[in-house]
């Protein structure tokens, strides 16, 4: 929206809560002065935005600004009965030095791009595709089953992943299913194939939510274009290619930057599996680091400020990536307005 | 190329769509398939087209089935209404697709596009993308796409009904005359008769999924084989009215209440001979006057009628009237400056009178 418009909208909200604010006390319909008209409306204008803005603050603002306060400080549960001081930069750099930051670095990044190219985005597009090609019911169908994981509760939706990976004699691949990856009949959660795990619990939950978005999107593509392309000569890979995706690519930008931003925050599935084993940070993201350096530690120190540094790094690193795939996907330029000609 | 249609038929789940249609398209020749909403000829189309594959009966192309022939094999090019085209590529895009999915060598396919669309008058736009184009150049485009890949079979689905009237007729002119310098037969789906009527060499008239008529324009109108294809046919639609038809003093009148009308000799024996107690009678309001010197009021072909509606039409005004209790629609020169609550007295011009069945619907006059 350009400025103009902007400004046009906000006398237009101006207007509506001031008559709606006279409804709202019965008052006649009568010319007054503009000074008391213009603090009648703001005052009621305000009144409306009141409870959201008073949400924001408390649930978004304070907070933020205390995990800000307190990434500066030495806050943890050894020295809590003392009084706490602020220590500049030390936790900063303490996390920087830290010997397993790499690892760790590298691990939030093979988690989150394999996880969204092959799963939140991928699989989300197969199931998508699929499930619009098929009668509508069935489709219907298939995409309900795809949901059931996001419905279930993140704890027995990862007991029932563990009894799968469990070690001879309760695990179910193992009993079943062996030869398949030549396991040894142990643990594959902790022992065989931990990263697989980890992926395909996240992915399997995340692919849902771009298959929803995704269909959506497939669906409202006016058929007659396909038609067109069958009649143009199209394969159904070359209706896809050229046609479906280009269509679908404001969504596919969508998913790709909002799940970029919640799979590098989101670690309770690999809580749950693996606690970042097996071994030493073998399957551990950073936010799953920021959680246990917060409240789980091994010595029992829960370090809350050290804790909240690693959290609000993780914050600076998703705006940044926020950030460049706006300027990268040229998001400004898909809400353009068509600039329609007449004859 | 020519297009047989056997037995052609289309139901999903019980639901009938298309009814054992059988037509032929001759090589070249331009015939419009005229129906209302749902009649099937936009089902007929796209099974022609290869996108709906038919329930039952044949569709060959010279000679040659091609029911289980894929789209892109059956050398068609299709117009939609909605235009159908590609909002993400440009006008030189849109046009070039059909060749670049036949991988033909760029320099071919700069040279076809700029032809075709110097040919449609876009030859200056090839860049510009889709959304900004009016509604008209965007058809142009999409006639454009259809025709590149130089289609041996062209099928129209109702590509005017989204244009404004003038440019509606413009387009009708064009898209007739292109059609007749490149020789393409072509399908044309409309609800428009007077674009059926005007474009096309014959008109299949459809209903209910069935083939109500296929005929040249003019036997459609002066010859309608059913009451559906008299009253479809023609604007405004033709009266219809029950009558018996009665024998008196050597001459023929259709009774009914008050109507009391003599009847030409000839329409009038077969309509007898028909040995029906009571006929649907059809008069299309350009056959009936109002009172005059230049149509004067004589026994046997005048009736008094209430003027309940007048709608103007610029040239003529449309009359909604009654007879007694039947309404009938008449087509006056407005200079007569009928109005509302006149009663006025209608000469008809009963050389033209047609007589259905009312049982089977089916026309009297004409098999």
């Amino acid at each position: 929206m350009t400025e103009k418009q902007l400004s046009a909208t906000e006398q237009l909200m101006e207007q509506e809560a001031d008559s709606l604010a006279r409804a709202a006390i019965g008052a006649p319909k009568q010319p007054r002065s503009s000074l008391g008209r213009r603090v009648r409306s703001t005052v009621s204008a305000y009144g409306f935005l009141l409870p959201a803005i008073a949400l924001v603050i408390t649930f978004f603002i304070i907070p933020g600004i205390l995990l800000i306060i307190l990434s500066f400080t030495n806050l943890s549960s050894a020295n809590f009965t003392e009084p706490w001081e602020f220590i500049g930069f030390a936790n900063f750099e303490r996390l920087f030095t830290d010997p397993f930051f790499p690892k760790i670095l590298r691990n939030t990044v093979f988690y989150v791009f394999t996880t969204l190219i092959f799963f939140n985005l991928g699989l989300a597009l197969v199931l998508a595709l699929v499930t619009t090609n098929i009668p509508r019911r069935r489709g219907f169908f298939f995409r309900l089953v795809w949901l059931l994981p996001r419905l279930t509760p993140s704890v027995v939706y990862i007991l029932m992943w563990k009894r799968i990976g469990s070690a001879d004699p309760f695990g179910i691949y193992n009993q079943f299913m062996p030869e398949v990856l030549g396991a040894s009949g142990g643990n594959l959660f902790l022992g065989g194939a931990p990263w697989a795990f980890v992926i395909l619990t996240n992915g399997f939950v995340g692919a849902s939510f771009g298959m929803i978005i995704f269909t959506s999107a497939l669906m409202s593509i006016p058929e007659d274009l396909i038609t067109a392309a069958k009649v143009d000569g199209a394969s159904t890979w070359r209706i896809i290619r050229d046609i479906k995706l280009p269509l679908i690519k404001w969504p596919l930008l969508f998913i790709a930057t909002y799940q970029t931003l919640s799979l590098l925050t989101s670690f309770e599935y690999i809580l749950l599996l693996t606690e970042g084993g097996p071994g030493l940070f073998t399957t551990e993201v950073w936010a799953l680091t920021a959680y246990k350096r917060a409240f789980s530690s091994y010595f029992g120190n829960s370090q809350w400020a050290f804790g909240a540094t690693w959290a609000i790094v993780l914050v600076a690193v998703a705006l940044v990536m926020a950030v460049l795939y706006v300027k990268i996907f040229k998001f400004n330029e898909l809400v353009e307005e068509p600039r329609i000609e007449n004859l | 190329m020519r297009v047989e249609l056997e037995n052609l038929s289309k139901a999903w789940d019980g639901v009938v769509g298309a009814d054992r249609i059988t037509l032929d398209i001759a090589d070249g020749e331009f015939v419009a398939f005229l129906g209302p909403s749902g009649c099937g000829k936009t089902t007929t189309l796209l099974m022609v087209a290869g996108i709906y594959k038919p329930s039952g009966g044949t569709i060959k192309f010279d000679g040659h089935v091609v029911n289980e022939v894929a789209p892109k094999d059956r050398g068609i090019g299709m117009v939609f209404q909605s235009y159908a085209l590609y909002p993400h590529m440009t006008v030189f895009g849109n046009i070039s697709y059909p060749l670049r999915i036949q991988k033909v060598n760029k320099t071919e396919i700069k040279e076809r596009v700029q032809k075709v669309a110097d040919m449609m008058g876009i030859g200056d736009l090839l860049d510009r993308k889709i959304v900004q184009l009016s509604g008209g150049q965007q058809q142009r485009v999409s006639l454009g796409r259809a025709l590149v890949k130089e289609p041996q079979l062209l099928l129209f689905d109702e590509p005017l009904s989204n244009l404004d009237a003038r440019l509606r007729l413009t387009m009708r002119g064009e898209i007739k005359r292109l059609q007749e310098e490149m020789g393409i037969t072509a399908i044309y789906v409309t609800h428009d008769q007077v674009e059926a009527m005007t474009m096309a060499d014959r008109i299949a008239v459809m209903s209910g999924g069935v083939l109500q008529a296929y005929d040249v324009p003019t036997d459609l109108y002066e010859h309608p084989k059913t009451q559906f294809v008299a009253g479809f046919v023609g604007n405004p639609p033709m009266n219809f009215f029950d009558v018996e038809i009665v024998a008196m003093d050597g001459e023929f009148r259709a009774k009914s209440g008050s109507i009391d009308l003599a009847l030409p000799r000839d329409r009038a024996e077969k309509a007898a001979a028909a040995g029906k107690d009571k006929l649907i009678m059809g008069v299309r309001p350009e056959d009936i006057y109002l009172v005059d010197d230049a149509e004067p009021a004589a026994p046997g072909r005048t009736l008094t009628a209430a003027i309940e509606v007048v709608e103007p039409l610029g040239r003529e005004d449309l009359l909604g009237v009654t007879v007694n209790d039947v309404e009938m629609r008449v087509l006056v020169d407005k200079t007569k400056g009928a109005a509302v609550g006149d009663n006025v007295d209608l000469v008809f011009d009963m050389s033209s009178v047609q007589f259905f069945d009312p049982e089977t619907e089916q026309s009297v006059l004409w098999t």
